[in-house]
């Protein structure tokens, strides 16, 4: 495989979009072939997406796929341009004439409303705009989240939820040495925010989080668990039939809802200055205002009753509604990808691209990866796998001959060309490197792994520095 | 040196990697090493393997053994376990690499790594 002959062409490749999805997608298809050619093109001034702008600052390990990112960004064989906004800056027609194939990697930059009176009001957030915040997104920096309230609540119950009540209530001391933004370290020093509750449709046993980040909250220092017993109701019974993961993943629900603590958990527990905890079989129905109209003093939510059991039970109200005073809300039920350019075929529904092992129907030569062809599910290394998918289709389309390369294409030359006309100025990987090595140097300063620069005109300055 | 050299590889215990195309791969590595630990020194090419470097965050580290070896790898964290849960295949004998340290017992060890198959999983992320 990979075999070149001098007189044949080598295949352009480019990928649109610098996550993991992208970055994985690069690396398979460099070592797939020893010819391909691939062009990274990311809207950003900065690479790696959601490991820089959405992984949580206490999760400092699962950032580590950075430096594999980085081995791909500097192999000889491939090119990182970001500052490129593609559906505006450049068209994904243009990127098709210009590559034999170009893979959409672009993520799902969404967000999922709830579609309930009064999410408007002041005091509700997006878990993405509020993740963006604290991760230094330049789209959010102007956010400043209002903390000064008592009480907030998340809803949803996936992973997302779970950093955001975490990061809610985790001690300053821990959030210091991460690369949580420095305006974000001070408003959360500031925050009277004492109780979260994690708010989700259904029960225990349908919860959307993995097990590890469960753990981090039971174990969180200074916060205590407060749960209602009665949720869990039958939950024990039926156990024995699950799976090892949901299975085990249940078990520390119940054990951190119902069991009495341990010695250490009962140290932890008498100290704690703050609580959260689940509410089961609740849907946001208002978001209900304060005497002044305009800010948010508490949830309407639905009572549910569950019909049907394990991962397909489904919601359904019973009728009655419970008011939740709260001066926080956010809503964390889930990303969603955007379309990118009226060429590209979507499914508005279920918001993705629509595709058959990462082939974009329809148009010939081009694929997808990562969330914006599975929808925003799973971890980083859910996005791997289906980014190397992707790239084993675009292996076979090259070798059965489906994909044609023996045309040359000119790549970046024509892209280049192309930005240029419309002033559009690339970061390539090294100019990213200066704002890396910056930011790293501010993080020393304040004991930090990084100090981020929090708008694109400062991320420019340096990058052209 | 002319001591240290056999002495260094007599101490060497020999670990068999079954890879995803079900190709045998043997290698001669140091106890202590970890798994992981191998995968990386010996340079071998298993696509995305240990992509949190060890830190217990990925699971794209997975190894499956077979019974009696998998006994004599020693117990489980529940850290290890919770990430175990998010890997792909996962089976009763299933480990993470980058937590297993080798020992002289373990000399002849067999690791399979486990195919990638399309992600079928319906926890959805950030969604309840
Ligand atoms: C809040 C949060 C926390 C998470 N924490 C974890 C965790 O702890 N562990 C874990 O394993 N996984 C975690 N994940 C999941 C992980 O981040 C995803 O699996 C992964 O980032 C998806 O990769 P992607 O490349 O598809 O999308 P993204 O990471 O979103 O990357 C898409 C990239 O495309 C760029 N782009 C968008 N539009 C354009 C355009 N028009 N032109 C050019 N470029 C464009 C974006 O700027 C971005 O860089 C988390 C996700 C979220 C949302
Ligand atoms: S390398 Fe990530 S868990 Fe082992």
């Amino acid at each position: 495989r990979g075999k070149a002959f001098s007189s044949s062409t080598c295949p352009k490749v480019c990928v649109v979009g610098g996550g993991p999805a992208g970055f994985y997608t690069a690396q398979h298809l460099i070592k797939a072939r020893q010819d391909v050619q691939v062009d990274v093109y990311e809207r950003l001034p900065v690479p790696f997406g959601l490991v820089r702008f959405g992984v949580a600052p206490d999760h400092p390990e699962v950032k580590n796929v950075i430096n594999t990112f980085t081995q791909t960004a500097k192999h000889s064989r491939c090119s990182f341009y970001g500052n490129v906004n593609v559906g505006k800056d450049v068209s994904v027609g243009e990127l098709l004439q210009a590559y034999h194939a170009v893979i959409l990697s672009y993520g799902a930059e969404g967000n999922r409303s709830m579609g309930v009176p009064g999410e408007h009001l002041a005091g509700v957030y997006s878990a993405k705009d509020f993740v963006g915040w604290y991760n230094g997104l330049p789209s959010c920096r102007e956010l400043n989240p209002d903390l000064s309230c008592d009480t907030a609540m998340v809803l949803g119950q996936g992973n997302v939820a779970l950093d955001v009540a975490r990061i809610l209530l985790s001690p300053l001391d821990f959030l210091k040495k991460t690369d949580i933004t420095q305006p974000a370290l001070e408003a959360l020093a500031a925050s009277r925010v004492r109780r979260v509750w994690i708010v989700g449709r259904r029960g225990p046993m349908q919860v959307a989080c993995t097990i590890k980040e469960l753990r981090e909250m039971a174990t969180l220092p200074g916060t205590r668990p407060e749960m209602t017993p009665a949720d869990f109701e039958g939950v024990r019974d039926a156990l024995k039939d699950l799976p090892r993961p949901r299975k085990r993943l249940t078990e520390l629900m119940m054990k951190t809802a119902l069991e009495p603590p341990g010695e250490k958990e009962r140290e932890r527990w008498s100290g704690a200055s703050r609580v959260w905890g689940f509410r089961f079989f609740r849907s946001p129905v208002e978001v209900l205002a304060d005497s002044g109209g305009k800010k948010v003093a508490a949830v309407r939510l639905a009572v549910n009753k569950l019909e049907g059991s394990g991962e397909a039970a489904q919601a359904v109200c019973t009728g009655e509604t419970e008011d939740v005073p709260c001066g926080l809300v956010i809503s964390s039920i889930g990303y969603k990808s955007l379309p990118i350019d009226a060429a590209v075929p979507f499914d508005p529904r279920r918001a993705i691209v629509p595709n058959s092992m990462g082939r974009v129907q329809q148009v010939l030569g081009l694929y997808c990866s990562g969330w914006v062809k599975t929808g925003p599910t799973g971890v980083i290394a859910t996005t791997m796998n289906n980014s190397f998918d992707t790239a084993r289709s675009l292996m076979e389309d090259l070798d059965s001959g489906k994909l044609d390369v023996s045309a040359e294409k000119p790549g970046s030359l024509r892209i280049a060309a192309l930005l240029e006309e419309k002033g559009v100025n690339p970061v390539v990987f090294s100019d990213w490197e200066k704002i890396d090595r910056l930011e790293v140097s501010r993080g020393e300063v304040c004991g930090k792994p990084r100090e981020k620069l929090l708008s694109v005109e400062e991320m420019l300055a340096v990058a052209r520095s | 040196l002319t001591t240290v050299q056999p002495l260094r590889s007599e101490n060497k215990v020999t670990v068999h990697f079954i890879n995803r195309d079900g190709e045998k791969i043997s290698v001669k590595a140091s106890p202590g090493d970890s798994l992981l630990d191998v995968v990386i020194n010996e340079d071998l090419d298993f696509d995305g393997f240990g992509a949190c470097e060890g830190t217990l965050a990925c699971s794209t580290c997975h190894l499956i053994f077979d019974e009696e070896v998998y006994k004599k790898l020693g117990p489980v964290t529940d850290e290890e376990m919770d990430m175990l849960d998010l890997a792909y295949g996962l089976t009763d004998t299933s480990r993470l690499g980058c937590q297993i340290c080798l020992t002289k017992s373990l000399d002849g060890v067999v690791a399979r790594v486990p195919e990638s198959v399309a992600d079928i999983r319906q926890t959805k992320d950030g969604s309840s």
